[in-house]
């Protein structure tokens, strides 16, 4: 299970504590994520399912290629961090 | 009287009450966040506020002890598409929220950019597409005005019949449904535009009606302050003829009208869309009492040193006695009249850029 954890600029809005999800690619660990948090989805990306013009997702250290499909590989250890970017806001 | 507004911001949401004739605010609600639009239903006394976050795109809550908490609702949103269409739509912003009609408990409208019209029945619980005005052709031909893609920002529903519906898009000329939004049928004859090619002056499907306002007690009349002028409908937005020789401008965003004479009408002139501040940096409120055969520029109370603030185009809202209008600026300025225009008086110098006026 991937470690997710959130900006705590989202906490103003909704809850959204750090929490472990399964799933071999980022699109597979948020919907993880949303099935448990389902308001939490139209925060983090808009309504085809991108990534929002000004949130960043990162795995460990290495910011997504895949702003559209987030299939970018996730492994079991790996830590996911939501950011919100400098830009937008 | 309408003894409370509130004011739409880049920074929150304030509520402006009068209390032993003064205008106070209270504490802002969504404080640092953007909010686009907002409305009191009068037939529930629920509020409204649409947010537009900068980072977690468009929101929407309401509120059913005026202010005090809020629940978020779930946003108008498009159903997912084929997910190789890079095109697919996506909600960016609300751009107007207006109740359904008397008769209509729990029906709200609401505008949104990119171009489209959504309609809950259950208090903005849950929200619907208009599929007939998104599936039109023409929509292909709309496009971008002040913002990348083109956008519903008045929808008026008329109060004899609210089957009647009547939507200003910018830009996209003007639309009109008689059956709830079933059927649409674009309209506007008499409209012009100067950014298009001449011979598409006009065409009825690139006009830019900056802000439509109907005239609750003679809904046939319809102001209009379009990019190109001012414009008068006697029709119901079938038909417009061009009001010309305004000084000291004819573009702008806002206008209102009063709610129980239909020729009586406020605008807030700019220069041009090229230079979109006071002329002379001198900023006043048009006022007509004669349908747009005279006009008079109301400067009292407003600035005498120069001004440079814009009034977006639900920057200035009417009360039902028409009495009363506030009006909000880009620069964060704030005022009210509570004498038709004749003086102003300046509540705030320092709000955040205001997007949206309402009275209650």
């Amino acid at each position: 299970m991937a470690h997710v954890s959130f900006t705590d600029n989202l906490l103003k809005h909704l809850p959204c504590p750090p929490t472990e999800a399964a799933g071999d690619t980022v699109r597979a660990v948020m919907e993880a994520v949303f099935a448990d948090n389902p308001p939490l989805r139209s925060y983090l990306v808009d309504d085809q399912g991108r990534l929002r013009k000004h949130v960043n997702i990162f795995v460990n250290d290495q910011m997504i290629e895949d702003r559209t499909a987030l299939n970018d590989a996730v492994s079991d250890s790996d830590r996911i961090f939501v950011f919100q970017a400098l830009s937008g806001g | 009287m309408t003894d409370t507004f509130y004011v739409a911001s880049r920074k929150g949401l304030f509520t402006y009450r009068r209390s032993h004739g003064d205008w106070m605010a209270g504490a802002p609600a969504f404080l640092g966040e953007p909010v686009s639009a907002v409305l009191k239903d009068p037939r529930d006394d629920a509020l409204y506020a649409a947010l537009n976050l900068g980072h977690f795109g468009p929101k929407l809550h309401r509120s059913d002890d005026d202010g005090n908490s809020w629940t978020e609702l779930a946003a108008p949103a498009f159903a997912a598409a084929d997910p190789e269409d890079k095109d697919a739509p996506s909600v960016e912003q609300i751009w107007t929220i207006v109740p359904g009609g008397d008769e209509e408990e729990g029906v709200l409208w609401a505008g949104t950019i990119p171009g489209a019209l959504w309609r809950s029945e259950d208090r903005g619980a849950s929200w619907r597409l208009i599929e007939s005005l998104w599936n039109r052709e023409e929509r292909e031909g709309w496009f971008g005005g002040g913002y990348d893609h083109p956008g519903v920002h008045s929808v008026l529903v008329d109060p004899r019949d609210s089957a009647k519906l009547t939507l200003g898009v910018s830009c996209g000329g003007v639309w009109k449904s008689d059956d709830h939004g079933e059927t649409w049928r674009l309209t506007g004859k008499g409209l012009r535009s100067d950014y298009t090619p001449p011979e598409q002056a006009e065409d009825l499907n690139t006009q830019d009606p900056h802000r439509l306002a109907m005239c609750p007690s003679a809904p046939d009349t319809i102001w209009c302050q379009h990019h190109n002028g001012v414009f008068l409908s006697r029709d119901g937005g079938e038909t417009f003829h061009e009001i010309r020789d305004i000084k000291p401008a004819v573009f702008g965003f806002a206008v209102a009208v009063h709610p129980s004479n239909p020729y009586t009408a406020y605008l807030v002139p700019g220069v041009k869309d090229e230079c979109r501040v006071p002329v002379d940096a001198r900023l006043v409120v048009n006022r007509t009492e004669n349908g747009g055969k005279s006009w008079s520029a109301q400067g009292n109370g407003l600035p005498k040193s120069p001004s440079y603030d814009l009034i977006f185009r639900h920057g200035l809202d009417i009360d039902k006695t028409g009495d009363r209008l506030v009006m909000g600026s880009t620069t964060g300025n704030l005022w009210i009249t509570e004498n038709g225009g004749d003086d102003w008086r300046q509540l705030s110098a320092h709000l955040p850029p205001v997007a949206a006026v309402a009275f209650a």
